[in-house]
């Protein structure tokens, strides 16, 4: 006996002990999919046959089972449920996770089940026990398993001898809505009413081809593919008739294409509704189903009866292309993709109401896009909007073409909209769905992105990167950053990047240098690297900075409502400047240096995303340099002089060896104090105007044009030098191309930071001419520093390389760092390009969010 | 780091021999934070100097430490005076510190000429500082403040200071002196403060703590604000206190002070707050930005609220409140009608829909202007309760605080502070906005001019 399964059910097995339920569960299905109650009971009791136990091991049970269902699971229940009020629950589970409850009965005669019974010493009860449960199980049944399916089983299937049981073979079948297998390209075509014109019109500039019959009722047509795309097919999203001039020559057009499988087409309210009046049904003949009764009206019989036929045989949506594109008429939440029940197809003809009604007596739409998470992309009608947008991964496309609208197709994967005007307005909507225009309008994505939700920050997340696949956030680390980003951040609107940080090279054992560019150099040409950038480290503060054009494009593409036409944020997305007015004046400096040096035509944008320095480092540092480097350098200045001045007179006193050591480590460490001193000072001067400021561009992260990581790293230093020429606010970074196998080019490199160094410079960093770069191990580190030894004397104290201190502080790991700066750079990356791609602002955030969180990670600050 | 002690004692290199080392030569010691030398720069039959030299390992300070920031790389820890110089005096001069010298015992009770300087101290407090805490003992007190650099001279000065004591006293209570005084100046410990610091600190202050006015502060900092501690010290300080009639007068007349003084700010608000909660009829109460609960300590006494739910961004703030409210030995009755969670105003959160009445007390003026329209569509679109009761500082009234610069906030966090009429303008478009109706109230003394120094706004829906 062959029985047909669908892929989704929850299967409840019924019959009395001993009656073979767990050898049948056994024999047909994955041993995770059964759950029986026996081995709950176990599980919270350790005895499997403790009927004490029954309620937990049930609560145990049904949980299981609620939390597979959800996921999508066939579920197998092995327990007697020989009495309705046990099934009662499996079958209200499987509504709640709308697929369908099945019910698999073993009505074996008593003799065999007793026997059973007898042969197994953990059941020892006696036979009344196999007689109750008969009793209850056959008055449950009904005649043919009738009582079953008014419990709400929608398959039911009795076996009552051992041959029935043995024979039984099952077949999973998918659901109808399962088209995952069919990967497009497909063109999605919004609700048509009988505009079947615009339909036509619409087809041919997709590059169909219609072979018009002369001698065929209109629209029984043969639809041809684009010739150079022969697989395309087409996908109706319903309500393909009423209130427009020609239902039955969009029908005919639409059936036939479905017929000759170049086309789905799912059901829309109005497909139904004429359906059940076709069906002799008493429905209202309204909202233009009069239209199409009388352009019916003469039709042959066998037209009305394929009619009659084809919508009844329309499958609520479809799941396509591999799970990542979902098409209903009213759109359809996660948790029913892919899913029966009468509740799914509800939702997909008439979408969610909040139950009340508006001022024009239209039910209130609960507007499910706004809250949709789910992977697949939803297609959907049914809603007359204005323009067809994204919202969080959702389109309707319903432009209400009937109404005087649009017809819209869209193009998928390209996700390209195609429309065609309505030749007329054929009906008049109830309210209009077309508002009084504004020119700077928002998008419905934006709208909705003002709010973020904290669920999808706090927690351990996991960020799908498309450079280090996925990259965990800690709990603990997404609730640091949470203050931080609340306390601090700025508008989330502008914050589309955050940099990585920055490892440094190996430790060198050069005697006297703690980083030499040796190592750094060494480290890409060991991991096959051939040319790098050696840029001068710029020793200021990190500085991301967006530049708008105006205000209109801080607000179509940022979302920003409060004029503002850019920004300007540290590494922890900090407003850098206090006071807005400077802000504002930095950014119209920048502004016009980006005019003059062409960059909106240049790249095709209205904004543009850069990676700088900006000095001095007093500017934002100016508390951190007081409160710590200059206090510092006071104390030891005053505490050594004194130190160094009573030695000497103990020295005069008695010039023994001790006492003269003693001394001259005092003098080093003066002498190393007054360098340290000179160090810091080096990154302070007074900021009074604009022009005392610094910015130094040295990534053009990204434009309309795209992610600028496909460039080069001399593209970015010539394209940022040709920038900074019209403003002396404005600095182009010192750089040197490295050849890694040449031993000169890696000479100069060497003699090139010595000179940098040697005068007190930061130093440098070193970066893989390609912006990715990779080796055999993976992601390379985007950038390594190699900082200067005076540089460092604020970094590991003033009298770091004092041969006692520089041995010990040699021991350092860069591992964690190398990580975390690999981490970052991926989530910094995969946050601009989602930015780019115009994805919903929490999937950028999400990204910039975590990197806030890995920088609170512990790493050894002073690398 | 350097100590130098000086006496014209005659004969002044006696001091030697009441310290326990010779005046020669260099006399090296190690610690477990570096070396301490002693050495003689002066020893004359009419002066002798010593010198207390502390070589601390910057390096060694830091290594295998969990908690890592870069202050603690880069700090003032080897060159000023602090705790380290108290371990060092502990340890090098132990027997004078204990009153005993094998060849000298009739000096140690004797006052001598002494003069101690520190190279570099840091007195959080300022120089005001050093004066009370030294000059209630008798010395005459010097000290030289240093520029933080030169060369920006608009940075002010640092925190440290060249200090100069003298005074006519025995060498012992010299040292215990500078052993008690030199951590609290600094406020700061290099070691974790345990129980036996409170003998310690009894040990080396027996004899003239309980009588210093700055008893209070020097216990407090000197327990590194350990509440517990500080509070054990001073009590068995205080059965000392009984004997000295005088002191315990004083401590009843700072306690009337405190009766009799008004209702702090801080009280009026809450109490305010809580007034207009209870009004509303509300039983189940949000306090947004609840920092280390105040007024959930209030609200749990109240019978009313049968859910209370304290949010904060801040973890800490949490943590202090947890324990602050002793959450975790609460009975199960009172455990189950609170609870505290980790959020942002920033961001929508369903854990906040459903309440009757929500409480955000000085909370919007910690928002960046651009940023308040979340916390609006997060209060009153998102969670949306029956009730929101909302205060923040009424600028106006910033001009009667003496001590408040013009021009300035309240607290450094502030974002902004606002005006009676542009808080009014604010709730007024809120309530509007979002279907509430709103009232405005005024909270602490209440001047014609400028208003209270708070004003709260209740909205209700």
């Amino acid at each position: 006996m062959k029985v047909d399964l669908p892929e989704l059910s929850l299967v409840v097995l019924i019959g009395p002990s001993g009656s073979g339920k767990s050898s049948f569960a056994q024999k047909h299905f994955n041993p995770t999919e059964v759950l029986s109650s026996d081995h709950c009971r176990g599980l919270v009791s350790d005895d499997e046959n403790n009927q004490a136990a029954t309620d937990d091991a049930f609560d145990l049970l049904h949980f299981i089972a609620a939390k597979r269902l959800k996921n999508g699971l066939l579920t197998v229940v092995d327990a007697t449920n020989v009495h309705s009020e046990d099934r009662r629950k499996y079958v209200q589970l499987a509504r709640e996770h709308h697929c369908l409850p099945v019910a698999i009965v073993l009505n074996l005669p008593e003799r065999i089940c007793q026997d059973r019974n007898a042969t197994r010493a953990d059941r020892d009860f006696g036979p009344h026990v196999i007689r109750t449960q008969r009793g209850a199980l056959r008055r449950g049944l009904g005649r043919g398993g009738k009582s079953l399916k008014r419990e709400g089983f929608r398959h039911v299937l009795i076996l009552e001898s051992v041959a029935d049981v043995d024979s039984v073979t099952i077949v999973r079948t998918p659901l109808w809505n399962n088209r995952k297998h069919e990967r497009g390209p497909f063109d999605i075509i919004g609700d048509i009413h009988g505009c079947f014109d615009e339909l036509v019109e619409l087809l041919e500039t997709l590059g169909y081809g219609l072979e018009r019959s002369p001698e065929a009722p209109e629209g029984d047509w043969c639809i041809t593919p684009p010739a150079d795309e022969p697989e395309r097919k087409l996908l109706f999203l319903g309500d393909l008739v009423d209130r427009g001039p020609k239902s039955p020559a969009t029908l005919r057009l639409v059936m036939r294409a479905v017929a000759e499988d170049r086309a789905l087409c799912v059901p829309g309210n109005h497909d139904i509704k004429l359906l059940r009046k076709l069906n002799g049904k008493n429905v209202q003949i309204t909202h233009g189903l009069a239209e199409t009764l009388e352009q019916l009206d003469g039709e042959p019989p066998e037209f009305i009866e394929q009619i009659r036929g084809f919508i009844d045989s329309l499958v609520s949506h479809y799941v396509l292309d591999g799970g990542d594109l979902v098409i209903a008429h009213a759109g359809l939440k996660e948790n029913m993709q892919g899913r029966g029940s009468g509740k799914v197809r509800e939702f997909c003809l008439y979408g969610e109401t909040t139950g009340e009604t508006d001022e024009f007596g239209l039910p209130i739409r609960y507007n499910w896009a706004t809250e949709y998470r789910g992977r697949a992309s939803v297609v959907y009608g049914h809603t007359p909007v204005p323009t067809a947008e994204w919202l969080n991964g959702t389109i309707c496309i319903d432009t209400g073409c009937v109404f005087g609208g649009r017809l819209t197709a869209l193009r998928y994967p390209e996700r390209e909209l195609v429309s065609v005007d309505a030749r007329a307005a054929y009906a008049q909507p109830a309210k209009s769905f077309l508002p009084e225009h504004s020119a700077a309008e928002r998008t419905a994505q934006q709208r909705h992105d003002d709010m973020l939700r904290i669920g999808d920050v706090l927690g351990k997340r996991i960020i799908d990167t498309r450079l280090q696949k996925n990259v965990t956030i800690r709990e603990e680390n997404a609730a640091a950053a949470l203050e931080a980003m609340s306390r601090f951040a700025a508008d989330p609107h502008w914050l589309i990047y955050l940099p990585p940080t920055m490892s440094p090279c190996e430790t060198s054992s050069r005697p006297g240098f703690l980083e030499y560019p040796a190592e750094a150099l060494d480290y890409y040409r060991s991991r096959g690297v051939a040319r790098v950038v050696c840029e001068e480290k710029h020793m200021g503060s990190r500085a991301v900075v967006i530049i708008c054009r105006d205000g209109d494009a801080a607000r179509a593409r940022f979302g920003v409502e409060s004029g503002e036409t850019g920004a300007v944020y540290t590494r922890t997305g900090r407003r850098f400047f206090n006071d807005t007015n400077i802000e504002i004046a930095f950014l119209d400096r920048l502004r016009a240096a980006a005019d003059a040096a062409g960059f909106w035509e240049e790249f095709n944008t209205s904004w543009i995303c850069l990676d700088c320095e900006l000095m001095p480092w007093s500017a934002k540092a100016q508390a951190l340099i007081r409160e710590q480097y200059a206090a510092v350098g006071s104390a030891a200045r005053f505490a050594l002089a004194e130190s160094t001045r009573a030695l000497e007179a103990a020295a005069s006193r008695n010039s023994a060896d001790d006492i003269n050591r003693l001394l001259s480590r005092h003098r080093d460490r003066q002498a190393a104090v007054d360098r340290y001193i000179q160090a810091y000072r080096r990154y302070c001067w007074e900021v009074d105007t604009l022009d005392d400021l610094k910015l130094a561009p040295f990534h053009l992260l990204a434009t309309d044009s795209g992610v600028h990581i496909n460039r080069d790293h001399s593209w970015h230093m010539a394209v940022l030098s040709r920038f900074a020429d019209s403003d002396a606010l404005l600095m182009a970074t010192n750089h040197r191309l490295i050849e890694l196998t040449d031993e000169s080019s890696v000479a100069d490199a060497i003699a090139w930071w010595e000179s940098l160094t040697s005068g007190g410079g930061e130093g440098m960093v070193v970066k893989p001419l390609e912006f990715i770069a990779r080796s055999r191990r993976g992601l390379l580190q985007p950038a390594v520093k190699c900082r200067g030894p005076e540089y460092l004397r604020i970094i590991y104290g003033p009298d770091y390389l004092a041969p006692e201190h520089l041995d010990r502080l040699r021991r350092r790991s860069l591992k964690h760092k190398q990580s975390l700066a690999l981490r970052e750079f991926a989530l910094g990356v995969e946050s601009l390009e989602r930015f780019v791609r115009q994805e919903p602002l929490r999937r950028v955030h999400e990204c910039v969010f975590g990197v806030l969180a890995l920088e609170s990670e512990p790493v050894d600050p002073r690398l | 780091m350097l100590l130098t002690i000086e006496t014209s004692h005659r004969p002044a290199t006696d001091i030697g021999y009441l310290l326990h080392k010779n005046p020669a030569g260099l006399q090296s010691f190690d610690l477990s934070f570096g070396t301490a030398h002693v050495f003689y720069p002066l020893a004359e039959e009419d002066r002798c100097q010593v010198c207390v030299l502390l070589d601390v390992d910057p390096v060694g300070l830091v290594r295998g430490r969990g908690d890592r920031s870069l202050d603690q790389y880069v700090n003032d820890r080897p060159y000023v005076a602090s705790s380290f110089l108290s371990v060092a005096i502990n340890k090098l001069f132990s027997t004078a510190m204990n009153g005993r010298s094998k060849e000298r015992q009739e000096l140690i009770d004797q006052p001598l000429p002494l003069k101690a300087t520190l190279a570099v101290v840091p007195s959080r407090g300022g120089e005001d500082l050093l004066h009370r805490l030294f000059e209630p003992l008798g010395y005459s007190v010097n000290a030289i403040r240093h520029p933080l650099d030169e060369k920006f001279e608009s940075w002010g000065h640092a925190p440290y200071y060249t200090l100069t004591i003298e005074h006519y006293l025995p060498l012992q209570a010299l040292l215990q002196h500078l052993y008690v005084l030199v951590p609290v100046l600094d406020n700061s410990k290099h070691y974790w403060v345990s129980e036996d610091e409170v003998d310690k600190l009894l040990a080396r202050g027996e004899s003239w703590l309980p009588s210093h006015p700055e008893k209070d502060l020097i216990t407090r900092r000197y327990l590194k604000h350990q509440r517990q501690l500080t509070r054990d010290a001073l009590a068995r300080l205080a059965i000392e206190d009984d004997l000295d009639p005088d002191a315990s007068d004083k401590a009843h007349d700072a306690e009337e002070d405190r009766i009799e003084k008004p209702l702090s700010l801080n009280e009026q608000r809450i109490g305010s707050v809580l007034a207009a909660l209870k009004a509303c009829g509300a039983s189940t109460i949000l306090d947004l930005g609840c920092g280390e609960g105040n007024l959930l300590r209030e609200l749990l006494r109240e019978k009313q609220f049968t859910r209370i739910v304290g949010m904060d961004v801040s973890i800490r703030s949490l943590e202090k409140t947890s324990e602050k409210l002793r959450l975790e030995r609460l009975p199960d009755m009172q455990r189950s009608r609170i609870d505290l969670l980790h959020g942002s105003l920033m961001y929508r959160d369903e854990r906040l829909a459903g309440f009757d009445a929500a409480a955000c007390v000085e909370v919007i003026e910690h928002l960046d202007p651009p940023r308040l329209r979340a916390f609006e569509r997060a209060v009153f679109e998102f969670a949306r309760p029956g009730a929101v009761v909302i205060t923040t500082p009424n600028r106006e009234y910033n001009i009667m605080w003496e001590s408040l610069p013009a021009g300035q906030f309240r607290h450094r966090d502030h974002r902004f502070e606002w005006t009676r009429d542009e808080f009014r303008f604010w709730a007024e478009r809120m309530a509007a906005a979002h279907c509430y109706s709103v009232r405005i109230l005024p909270i602490g003394p209440l001047d014609d001019r400028f208003g209270a120094p708070t004003q709260m706004g209740v909205f209700v829906r």
